[in-house]
């Protein structure tokens, strides 16, 4: 993926994060979303390490040793922070605060079932707070690139991984596309600037729904 | 009539812990792990330890320097993916490792110090994390039954401590350890600072003296 594809796919995600949500950004990609989120959005950024108003990487000699997000990266605070233990942070998960979550993926099927925590017998350290994420917040954005790192597809009919939780993903944000899950199937929303329909439904492991009107472009 | 003075010696605290002893352990990453204590433990060297911890730091940090000294059986937490040694050991089977949701675990631990036997909870049914639990329906939906974690010991790091051991923590630093502190037989809390009786405000106490058993004042800090 060209960091151009990649910038793109970011900056869209970007785009769903609206003023006044409650937002937990997962580890990697979805953490460079903020990149892309003006910096004057009004926005509550959740970690689930105890914070609720996490503030921008602070320079160097600033950090504070006790402050780090989930990732572990040194943060800062911002007026309103606060601060809280381990129960409370998954007690705004689990009873439906995040109004968004956005997490990275090994496989994700075209029913949302999302798999992004464990590899049998090669990776399996544990899913930390990826669970509660991926079940109770409102609405769960998958990044991931459209195929991995061979060409096959991450986007499946069903997952082969241990899943992480069962139909779970709202919409899912490419280097290729947007994809929507929908009671009526996976739905083909929009499309990254120069990529042909065919070449996604291609690369796309699970039946997509492609409308016959232009797409969107991003 | 004044409030009891638990502040002790750290060798004395660390040697209250026989081997095979149940140690829950603060901290997310390095805020709020209780390195100095952890330090100790493995000076005096405790084996076949169970430890509860979120994490298990990064290799040559914290709960890595009893793993590499031979003194963990067991250990449960939500994710070591930060330490190669811990995982390397897993896969070696030199160490026994249970994994649970971050949340799970955090919650588990809370009731074990309420005083209560366990949960129910729905998270992770469709996942291998729910597996061989025992299934119970409430108001018609499927949950499993998350039994309550306690454990002999809790060691805790703290920003401030009074004698009486009312605890502050800093920041992102208080994580697990409130919950850890009472769900323990024996909380032990290291401070950054001891401030006399008064010395934090009644409103500002994240956890009260009464979970706590034993205040170490630290005179110095530890990481690696």
């Amino acid at each position: 993926m060209s960091s151009n594809a990649k910038e793109r796919m970011l900056r869209r995600a970007a785009a769903d994060i609206k003023a006044g949500m409650i937002v937990n950004l997962g580890i990697g990609l979805p953490t460079r979303v903020l990149n892309y989120v003006p910096a004057d959005l009004p926005v509550c950024l959740h970690s689930e390490n105890g914070i609720a108003g996490v503030g921008p990487a602070p320079e160097r000699a600033q950090a504070d040793r006790n402050l780090i997000d989930a990732g572990g990266a040194y943060v800062s605070p911002i007026p309103g922070t606060s601060y809280f233990d381990s129960a409370l942070s998954f007690a705004i998960v689990r009873s439906g605060r995040l109004d968004l979550t956005l997490l990275g993926a090994f496989e994700v099927a075209g029913n949302g079932d999302l798999a992004n925590w464990m590899i049998p017998d090669k990776f399996s350290p544990g899913a930390g707070g990826a669970i509660e994420l991926a079940q109770k917040a409102r609405r769960v954005g998958v990044i991931t690139t459209h195929t991995d790192k061979r060409g096959n597809p991450k986007i499946l009919a069903a997952c082969k991984l241990p899943l992480t939780a069962r139909a779970c993903v709202n919409r899912i944000y490419t280097d290729m596309a947007v994809c929507d899950v929908t009671p009526e199937g996976l739905r083909l929303t929009e499309i990254a600037e120069g990529v042909a329909v065919k070449e996604v439904v291609a690369a796309t492991g699970a039946t997509l729904i492609v409308p016959d009107r232009p797409l969107p472009t991003f | 009539m004044p409030l009891p003075d638990k502040s002790c010696a750290i060798e004395a605290v660390i040697a209250q812990i026989p081997d095979r002893a149940s140690v829950m352990l603060g901290g997310f990453g390095v805020p709020g792990t209780p390195f100095c204590l952890i330090r100790e433990l493995v000076r005096q060297g405790q084996k076949g330890l169970t430890i509860i911890k979120n994490d298990a730091n990064e290799a040559d940090m914290g709960v890595d320097w009893l793993l590499k000294n031979g003194q963990v059986a067991k250990l449960i937490t939500s994710h070591i993916g930060l330490n190669s040694n811990a995982v390397a050991m897993m896969n070696a089977g030199e160490i026994e490792v249970e994994f649970a949701p971050q949340g799970i675990l955090a919650e588990r631990i809370r009731v074990a110090g309420a005083g209560v036997m366990g949960f129910v909870t729905d998270i992770g049914i469709g996942t291998p994390m729910t597996e061989g639990k025992q299934r119970v329906t409430v108001g018609g939906v499927e949950g499993v039954v998350e039994p309550a974690l306690s454990a002999d010991f809790a060691l805790l790091h703290a920003d401030r401590a009074d004698p009486f051991g009312n605890l502050c923590f800093a920041a992102a630093a208080r994580n697990f350890n409130p919950l850890m502190g009472m769900a323990a037989d024996r909380t032990i809390a290291e401070a950054e600072m001891l401030v006399p009786l008064g010395g934090i405000a009644p409103e500002d106490a994240h956890l009260p003296g009464p979970f706590v058993d034993d205040v170490v004042p630290l005179r110095e800090l530890t990481e690696a």
